[in-house]
């Protein structure tokens, strides 16, 4: 699946875009952490704006940066949720970590 | 309830045919009409029973994985993942959230989620043997296409 990341001093960006399955998210997991690790950034986005399709390996990989996020002292945020992903977020009780911004009626 | 129709596929416990699995699932219920959100559930639901043959059942090897989907009269569609992998000891401490066995990288929510969309979940398994998992849902107010009972 086609991820593109920006990485600056302050942040690092990653557009995920397709479908985040377990198969996808070994990869997807790889490439953020090498760019998260070589800093680390004070801020790690992920914007799923670009995302149709997710299951659980999605939370997982969530979870897995947002301890990443935690041991450097940094934050993670997770934008642009779109509407259908959210029912598998709220069974994993991500809405209530802080961690989910801007979803698509905040846009409208 | 009448059978309108059936299918089956196997595969190997290759991950690259978690995307195949929900895809061959919507492909086969979409004659029934299903919304949109039905169609993402049910994809959702099957990626998370084939996951866990891939990740649990055949831990360390690759195993034959075979889905069945039933479609039934008033909308009612009943899916089977089936592995003859390792077997789960404790069923009903594999499908509490937030266990695993997957390490930090899975969630541990797959039961979780299905038993969220689904409207029924169950889990047949004997150790050294495989795992079954019956996925039940009716889609709601649908009629069936006309040419899927013939």
């Amino acid at each position: 699946m086609p991820l593109s990341l920006e990485v600056t001093a302050e942040q690092v960006t990653a557009w995920l875009s397709g479908e985040i399955d377990h198969h996808a998210a070994i990869d997807l997991r790889r490439q953020i952490d090498e760019a998260v690790l070589a800093g680390p950034p004070p801020l790690l986005v992920l914007d799923f704006g670009g995302v149709t399709f997710m299951d659980s390996s999605g939370i997982g990989l969530i979870m897995g940066r947002y301890r990443l996020m935690q041991e450097s002292g940094g934050r993670l945020l997770v934008r642009q949720v779109p509407r259908p992903l959210r029912k598998v977020m709220k069974v994993s009780g991500l809405d209530k970590l802080g961690v989910l911004e801007g979803t698509e009626e905040a846009k409208r | 309830m009448t059978k309108l129709n059936t299918m089956k596929v196997t595969f190997p416990s290759r991950s690259a045919n978690e995307s195949f699995a929900r895809m061959a699932v919507a492909a086969f219920v979409a004659q029934l009409d299903p919304t949109v959100e039905e169609l993402s559930d049910l994809r959702t639901a099957v990626s998370e029973a084939v996951t866990n043959c891939i990740v649990h059942a055949y831990r360390d090897r690759i195993g034959p994985v075979t889905v069945t989907a039933d479609l039934y009269e008033g909308g009612r569609v009943v899916i089977k993942i089936r592995d003859k992998g390792c077997g789960i000891s404790n069923v009903d401490q594999a499908m509490e959230p937030l266990f695993t066995t997957g390490g930090e990288e899975r969630a541990g929510l797959g039961f979780a989620v299905m038993q969220s969309l689904m409207d029924r979940v169950r889990v047949r398994s004997a150790v050294g043997k495989g795992t079954t998992v019956t996925l039940e849902r009716r889609l709601a107010s649908r009629e069936p296409h006309r040419d899927a009972g013939r």
